[in-house]
């Protein structure tokens, strides 16, 4: 059986058509991830004797007829999400014992489908990160190049699929968690509209940015993951009411220039210019825009978010759950379990969320930087009203960079330069692999990340099938 | 402290995060950086006003609650430590001696 890049539509089509079993299926994903994941790292845990038992299921419902397009599918999860009774440790060794006592809404919506549940895959901790180096369990490998990232904080999500140990995988993206893994590993990975999939189960991060999306090889695999877990769920109170993506059929792609000036790789920028090009030959008008504000959402970015992070990691303090480090009084219990369970990423994020929160400062910077993130929204929708269909740019600067290249914490937060933007507008976006560049003898994947208003999805997957097919 | 008036020890006090020296003498070069780049959005030319996004982060309204108990077990069996159905925790009031 060949895994190389199977998708969900082909496995669909050849468990239907009784080519082979689901649990054939898992057992050949099985058997890679023990000969390779050892070099790769993408999974945390891997859930054998349970997805062949999943995988049994699903045959009987596919005998029967009965299947739905995830039906026996193999598929990892992001260790963030919520699974009743497994482990889930968002990467911390602060959860590394934790079991979860529910399921996130979207894992219902994969078990409901009969989808087979490979295990849990590596990541930044807390989903803060784009390397995965910022896992307490050491990083993922690039499977392109495995002295190289694969991106993050999704990158145990990213190596599984681009490495063929699962078909496709579900991640989250708080400013970029799945659009720049993806744009590192040559993957489809969709960001959709915030509130549209429930964050229900999901360990929070930046609350007012997390999105839950999806790893494929194709854009049709990343659709039928975004059709699977999209719906509206009570409990989560940002959702929103459910909505079919549709509409007029784009057209006009804006390109944002002047934000696109620095700091992109000559040969990354050149990649991005041809996919316009081939674009402009299907018949689409290519038009430049400004976006005045944009180029602040960075800053805006790493004020927000560390405020949102300080904020939600409150409740790990070694009292309810996770772990706990004792002490004299209970004011220490929290100092102590805090320190200990963090890694240095995280306690980094807390400080600077609690001092841009902090009574002095909170003016100046949270409050300064919610008018800048308004002013950024509102650059979108205004440019989406003023007849522009989509907005493009290249996901990442640059192509997978190698282990510890980026050790100084600003450096690697510009790898989200053109990601969170769409997190701070809550837009839905799209990384499509558009080509290869070349470092140190080896072709490396970029990524064109296509932005579409709210709530239409069906633009991202109109355009990004058309840069496939360039 | 750092020259531009971050002060690490109580910042980590605030988020009830013990800090080693070491750790604090990294901190006092980091966050004053990360700081400095995000000042940056002081230059925005944006209205005061903020345009209220439909959807806010609220908690939901606290209706058709479980039924008492039914999750009790679960719930505990997650927590450190334990006194019949309550969660232990250390003593929160001290008495300071002299």
């Amino acid at each position: 059986m060949d895994l190389s890049k199977l998708t969900i539509t082909e496995a669909r089509r050849a468990l239907d058509a009784g080519e082979y079993t689901s649990l054939e299926l898992t057992n050949a994903y099985l058997e890679a991830i023990r000969t390779r994941d050892a070099d790769i790292h993408a999974y945390l845990e891997v859930w054998e004797d349970n997805a062949r038992e999943e995988a049994r299921a699903a045959d009987l419902l596919i005998k029967a007829g009965k299947a739905q397009p995830l039906t026996g599918i193999p598929l990892a999860i992001k260790d963030n999400m919520l699974i009743k009774g497994r482990i889930v440790s968002a990467a911390s060794k602060m959860l590394e014992h934790y079991r979860a006592s529910y399921d996130a809404f979207v894992i219902e919506k994969l078990k409901a489908q009969g989808a087979v549940l490979l295990g849990r895959t590596n990541m930044d901790e807390f989903a803060m990160g784009s390397s995965t180096e910022n896992s307490a369990y050491g990083p993922s490998k690039n499977p392109l190049d495995l002295s190289r990232v694969p991106g993050g904080s999704s990158g145990g999500s990213a190596a599984a699929v681009a490495g063929n140990l699962a078909v496709a995988s579900l991640g989250s993206d708080t400013g970029g968690s799945i659009r720049q893994p993806a744009s590192l590993t040559g993957l489809v990975g969709l960001k959709p509209t915030y509130g549209s999939v429930s964050r229900y189960g999901l360990i929070a991060m930046g609350s007012s940015l997390d999105q839950i999306g999806s790893f494929g090889h194709t854009v049709a695999d990343t659709k039928v993951l975004f059709d699977a877990t999209r719906g509206h769920d009570l409990h989560d109170s940002t959702s929103i009411a459910d909505y079919e993506p549709s509409g007029k059929v784009p057209k006009v792609i804006g390109v944002p220039r002047s934000f696109l000036s620095q700091g992109i790789d000559p040969d990354v920028l050149e990649q991005f210019e041809k996919t316009l090009e081939s674009l402009h030959a299907r018949g689409y008008e290519i038009r430049d825009i400004e976006l005045p504000n944009v180029p602040y959402s960075l800053a805006v970015y790493y004020i927000i978010m560390p405020a949102e992070v300080s904020t939600n990691l409150g409740r790990l303090d070694g009292i309810r759950y996770g772990l706990s480090v004792t002490g004299e009084n209970i004011q220490e219990v929290y100092g102590k379990s805090r320190a200990a369970g963090f890694g240095p990423e995280t306690r980094r994020r807390i400080l600077v969320g609690t001092f841009v929160l902090s009574a002095g400062y909170v003016d100046a910077y949270y409050r300064r930087a919610q008018k800048v993130r308004s002013a950024i929204r509102d650059e979108f929708v205004q440019a989406f009203a003023s007849g522009i269909d989509a907005i493009v740019t290249p996901t990442t600067p640059s192509p997978a960079f190698k282990f510890g290249a980026k050790s100084d914490p600003v450096a690697m937060y510009a790898e989200d330069v053109f990601s969170v933007p769409v997190n701070l507008a809550g837009v839905p976006a799209i990384s499509v692999p558009n080509g290869t560049v070349e470092r140190e003898g080896v072709r490396l994947p970029t990524g064109f990340q296509i932005i579409a208003p709210h709530m239409r999805e069906d633009v991202l997957f109109k355009i990004g099938e058309d840069v496939e097919r360039a | 402290m750092t020259d531009n008036g971050v002060d690490i020890r109580a910042l980590a006090k605030l988020a009830r995060l013990d800090v080693t020296n070491e750790e604090v003498a990294k901190l006092e070069q980091e966050i004053p950086s990360i700081l400095g780049f995000v000042d940056t959005i002081q230059k925005a030319d944006v209205p005061n006003e903020i345009s209220q996004p439909e959807l806010r982060n609220v908690m939901r309204a606290d209706t058709d609650a479980i039924e008492s108990g039914i999750h009790t077990e679960t719930l505990l069996g997650a927590a450190p430590t334990r006194e019949g159905d309550y969660v232990a925790v250390k003593q929160v009031i001290t008495r300071k001696s002299n």
